[in-house]
C-alpha cells in the first residue's frame, strides 16, 4: 500500500514548495518523507519486537540447548554433548509412535473437519429463516474452553460409565475401548477438535462464499446447472483463496494438538494412555521436559524436531496447493 | 479514581497505549526480577504469608487454622493442597527446573527423595539440617532425606507402614472368616492371598478381590530388594524378583482385580458399590477410604500383611531455595513435625508420624477407630511398622521415574494388552532413561 501511494504525494509536496522558504520546506518535506517510509515499519514494530521477545529467542535459544546435558532438577546446565539428543529422540520409539499419533489424529480432524465446515456454509449461505442465529449458534463450541470440551467428552467417552458405551451396551452391541484402543482413541480426541473447531471454519468460509457476486449464479441458473453444480463449478472455485488459509491453519493446529489428548488421558501420568496410544509430538515433547535424563536438552531436540516437521507439511501443503491454482488458470 | 477513569474515557488512545506499555514493563520486569529471587531473603511480619503445598491428606488443615488464629503467632500460613502426588510432582518438577514458582515448603513423596537428594538436585533445597533434631525422627526416614555428604533436605513426616484394610460383610457373604483375628491367616504369604481371592470372586463374583492391579503391584514391590537399581544406582529391571511380582499381578488382573487406575472416578466408587473386598492400607489410606465411603458399614483393619511386611509412601517437608523466607519455612517445617503436630495430623489423616515420640505418644493413647470397627489402628500400625524390613526397597536416583513406567506397564495389563508385549515396552522405555 505505501508503495503505490508515495509516489503522488511526493509530487503534490513538491509542487506547493516553490512559493515557501525552502528550509522550512525541506524539513516538512524531509518529515513527510519519513513519516511515508518509516510509520509503516513503526506501526507493525509492536508485533515483530513482542514476537523477538516470546517467539523466536526462546526458539533460538531452545535449538541452542537441544545441544547440551542438563541433569534433572539441576539449577544450570551441563556440557556441549552434540547431537546426542536428536540421535535418543530419533531412535526413541515412543516418538515414532508419537509422530503417526498425531499425523492420524491431523487426518482425523482436518480433513473432516474442511470438508463439513463448507457445507455447513454452503447451507447458511441460503436465505434461511433466523440466518444470524444459525451462524452464531456454530461458533458456539469456539467460545467453550478446551478444559471444559474435554470433561464433557470425557463423561462421554469414559469406558466404563460414559454416555457412548452405555447407549451401545444399552441396545446390545459391544462397548468401544475407548482410551485402549488405538484407533477409537484418535476418533474421540478427533471429535473433541471437530465439535471445537468446524464452526471457526464454517464462518471464515461463509465469509468467502457471501463475497462471490450473485450475478454469477444467476448466470449459471440461466445455463440449467443444478445447485449442486453451482456449488462445485462456480462457489468452490471463487473461495479457493480462502480454503488454503482455511486448509493452512487447521495443519498446523492440527500438528500442535495437545489439550485434548492430554485431559482425554485417564491415566495418573497423563502420557497419551498407557501405551502411548494417543500421545501426540507436543505431548511428547511436554513430558520428555519431566523425565529423569537430559530432561530439558531433549525435549528441546523434540520441539525442533517437530518444528521442522511442521514447516516441511506446509511447504508440501503450499507447493500442491499452487500446483493446483496454476493448472486451474491455465 | 472517578476523575481519571473519566479523562481516560475521553482518550482512549491514549489510554490503550499506556496500557500496553505499562503491561510491556510489567512484563520485562517481572521476567527480569525472577532470576535474582533467591538472593532476597524477605523478613515475614505479622500479616505476610508464608506458603506451603501438600498433597492428598497430611492433616495440617485445622493446624495452620489454628497457628493463623493465634494473635501472638510470628507470620501467617496459607496451604495449598493438591489432590493427587502425580500432579503435584509434575508441578514440582517444573517448578524446581524453572528456579520459579514453587511454595516456600513443598511436600515430597518419599518415593522421589532418592532423586532429590543427587548431586545437582539437592542444590535446589535448603540445607535444613538442625542438631537438635537429630533424634527426632526414625533413622531410615531422616537419612532417606539427607544427601550423601549430610546435607538435610527434608524433614520426614510420616512412615506407610501397611497393613490390609477388608470388607467384614463381603467376607461374611463370601463364607470367610471376617473377624480380625481370624482374617489373619488369609493374610499370611501371597499364596494364600490370592488363593483365598479365587474362593472369595467363586462365591461373590459381582465383586472383586482387590482395589487395582497397581496397589497391589506396589505392595509387592515394596518387599523386593533391589526392585530397579542396585546398589551402585546401576538400573537393572531384567531380575527374576521383579519380573516374578509382574507375572502375580498380570496372571490375577483379569480375576481378581478390579483393573481400574487407582485413584481415578472408577477406583473411588467400588469404595462404596461393593467394587472389591480388600486393599492394601498403609496409615495414609485410612482417611481415604473414610472420604471415599462415609456411608459403609464394614471396613475393618487387619493386623497382617502377606509376605511379612511392607512400607507404601511416606513424606517429607522441604524448602526450596527460590523461597524468599527460608529461616520461617523452616522453623514452619520444624513445627510441622514436632511430635504434638504430628500427633494432631495423625488423628486427622490417619498418618503413622515418623516422629518417634508421637509414635509412643500414640502408641500409649491405643486409640480405636469406630469407622473401622473400632480397630486400634495405632497399635495396628506400630506392629506393622516393626514388621517393614530395613532398608528395603533399595530406592535409587531413578526409583519414582522407573516406578512410573512400571505402574504404566501394569495398567497396559489391566487395559487388554499382553503381558509380555507389555514388559517389552516397559524395559525399552526404562533404557531410554539412561
Amino acid at each position: 500500500m505505501p508503495t503505490t501511494t508515495s509516489a503522488p504525494v511526493e509530487n503534490a509536496t513538491t509542487a506547493t514548495s516553490t512559493g515557501a522558504s525552502p528550509r522550512r520546506q525541506t524539513w516538512r518535506d524531509r518529515l513527510s518523507r519519513w513519516d511515508l517510509k518509516l510509520s509503516p515499519y513503526l506501526y507493525v514494530a509492536p508485533f515483530f519486537l513482542v514476537f523477538i521477545l516470546i517467539g523466536l529467542y526462546p526458539m533460538l535459544y531452545t535449538g541452542y540447548l537441544s545441544f547440551f546435558s542438563w541433569p534433572a532438577y539441576g539449577a544450570d546446565r551441563g556440557p556441549w554433548v552434540g547431537w546426542e539428543n536428536y540421535a535418543h529422540v530419533l531412535g526413541d520409539s515412543v516418538f515414532r509412535k508419537a509422530f503417526w499419533n498425531t499425523i492420524g489424529m491431523f487426518l482425523l480432524s482436518s480433513v473432516p473437519q474442511i470438508i463439513v465446515a463448507t457445507i455447513l456454509a454452503a447451507l447458511l449461505d441460503t436465505q434461511l429463516k433466523g440466518r444470524t442465529w444459525w451462524r452464531m449458534s456454530i461458533l458456539l463450541p469456539f467460545v467453550v474452553a478446551p478444559a471444559a470440551s474435554a470433561l464433557i467428552f470425557g463423561a462421554i467417552f469414559a469406558d466404563k460409565t460414559g454416555l457412548l458405551n452405555q447407549t451401545l451396551a444399552g441396545i446390545g452391541l459391544p462397548t468401544v475401548p475407548w482410551h485402549a484402543d488405538r484407533f477409537a482413541s484418535w476418533s474421540a480426541i478427533a471429535t473433541m477438535v471437530n465439535w471445537r473447531w468446524t464452526g471457526y471454519n464454517a464462518l471464515i468460509v461463509l465469509a468467502a462464499m457471501q463475497a462471490i457476486p450473485r450475478d454469477l449464479y444467476e448466470a449459471a441458473e440461466i445455463d440449467g446447472a443444478s445447485k449442486v453444480k453451482q456449488f462445485f463449478h462456480v462457489t468452490l472455485p471463487s473461495i479457493r483463496p480462502t480454503m488454503i488459509f482455511v486448509i493452512v491453519t487447521s495443519t498446523i493446529g492440527g500438528l500442535q494438538i495437545f489439550t485434548e489428548p492430554r485431559l482425554f488421558d485417564t491415566n495418573l501420568r497423563h502420557q497419551g494412555g498407557s501405551d502411548f496410544q494417543y500421545q501426540t509430538l507436543t505431548m511428547y515433547v511436554f513430558n520428555t521436559a519431566q523425565t529423569s535424563t537430559n530432561p530439558y536438552p531433549r525435549a528441546a531436540a523434540a520441539a525442533w524436531i517437530l518444528f521442522l516437521i511442521i514447516v516441511g507439511i506446509a511447504l508440501v501443503n503450499f507447493l500442491v496447493t499452487r500446483a493446483v491454482q496454476r493448472r486451474s488458470l491455465r | 479514581m472517578s476523575k481519571i477513569s473519566k479523562s481516560w474515557r475521553r482518550t482512549p488512545r491514549t489510554a490503550l497505549a499506556a496500557c500496553a506499555v505499562a503491561s510491556l514493563v510489567a512484563g520485562l520486569t517481572a521476567c527480569g526480577g525472577g532470576g535474582d529471587g533467591d538472593d532476597e531473603q524477605a523478613k515475614l511480619g505479622k500479616d505476610d504469608t508464608l506458603t506451603i503445598t501438600t498433597f492428598s491428606e497430611f492433616g495440617y488443615g485445622d493446624l495452620i487454622e489454628e497457628w493463623n488464629a493465634d494473635p501472638e503467632r510470628p507470620f501467617k500460613v496459607k496451604q495449598t493442597v493438591v489432590a493427587e502426588w502425580d500432579t503435584w510432582k509434575q508441578s514440582l518438577t517444573t517448578g524446581l527446573q524453572s528456579g520459579e514458582g514453587l511454595t516456600d515448603i513443598v511436600a515430597i513423596e518419599g518415593d522421589m527423595m532418592p532423586a532429590l537428594v543427587a548431586e545437582g538436585a539437592s542444590e535446589q533445597f535448603v540445607d535444613l539440617t538442625d542438631k537438635e533434631l537429630d533424634s527426632r525422627w526414625m533413622e531410615s526416614k531422616y537419612l532417606e532425606g539427607q544427601t550423601a555428604d549430610g546435607k538435610q533436605i527434608g524433614y520426614p513426616t510420616d512412615a506407610g507402614p501397611e497393613a490390609f484394610c477388608y470388607r467384614a460383610d463381603l467376607f461374611e457373604k463370601a463364607g470367610l472368616p471376617s473377624d480380625r483375628e481370624s482374617v489373619k491367616a488369609l493374610f499370611k504369604d501371597w499364596d494364600t492371598y490370592f488363593a483365598t481371592g479365587e474362593k472369595f470372586v467363586a462365591k461373590v463374583p459381582e465383586t472383586k478381590w482387590y482395589d487395582s492391579s497397581g496397589s497391589i503391584a506396589q505392595a509387592m514391590l515394596n518387599q523386593v530388594e533391589f526392585p530397579f537399581q542396585t546398589k551402585d544406582q546401576k538400573i537393572d529391571v531384567d531380575n527374576p524378583e521383579l519380573r516374578a511380582v509382574y507375572d502375580s499381578v498380570a496372571k490375577y488382573a483379569p480375576t481378581l482385580s478390579t483393573q481400574v487406575e487407582q485413584w481415578k472416578e472408577d477406583w473411588q466408587a467400588g469404595f462404596t458399590n461393593n467394587g472389591f473386598a480388600t486393599m492394601p492400607c498403609p496409615g495414609w489410606m485410612f482417611a481415604n477410604i473414610k472420604d471415599s465411603a462415609p456411608d459403609v458399614k464394614g471396613w475393618d483393619i487387619v493386623d497382617a500383611f502377606p509376605g511379612g511386611g511392607g512400607n507404601w509412601g511416606g513424606s517429607y517437608l522441604a524448602v526450596p531455595t527460590q523461597s524468599q523466607h527460608q529461616e520461617e519455612a523452616k522453623e514452619f517445617a520444624n513445627y510441622l513435625t514436632n511430635a504434638e503436630s504430628q500427633v494432631a495430623a495423625s488423628k486427622v489423616a490417619g498418618n503413622f508420624p515418623a516422629n518417634l515420640e508421637a509414635q509412643s505418644v500414640l502408641a500409649e493413647e491405643n486409640a480405636t477407630d469406630p469407622y473401622f470397627n473400632n480397630a486400634p489402628t495405632s497399635q495396628i500400625l506400630a506392629n506393622r511398622a516393626e514388621a517393614v524390613p530395613a532398608g528395603v526397597p533399595f530406592k535409587g536416583d531413578k526409583y519414582s521415574d522407573i516406578l512410573g513406567l512400571f505402574q504404566q506397564a501394569i495398567r497396559r495389563v489391566d487395559e487388554g494388552t499382553d503381558p509380555e508385549k507389555s514388559w517389552a515396552t516397559f524395559t525399552e522405555g526404562v533404557e531410554g532413561m539412561s
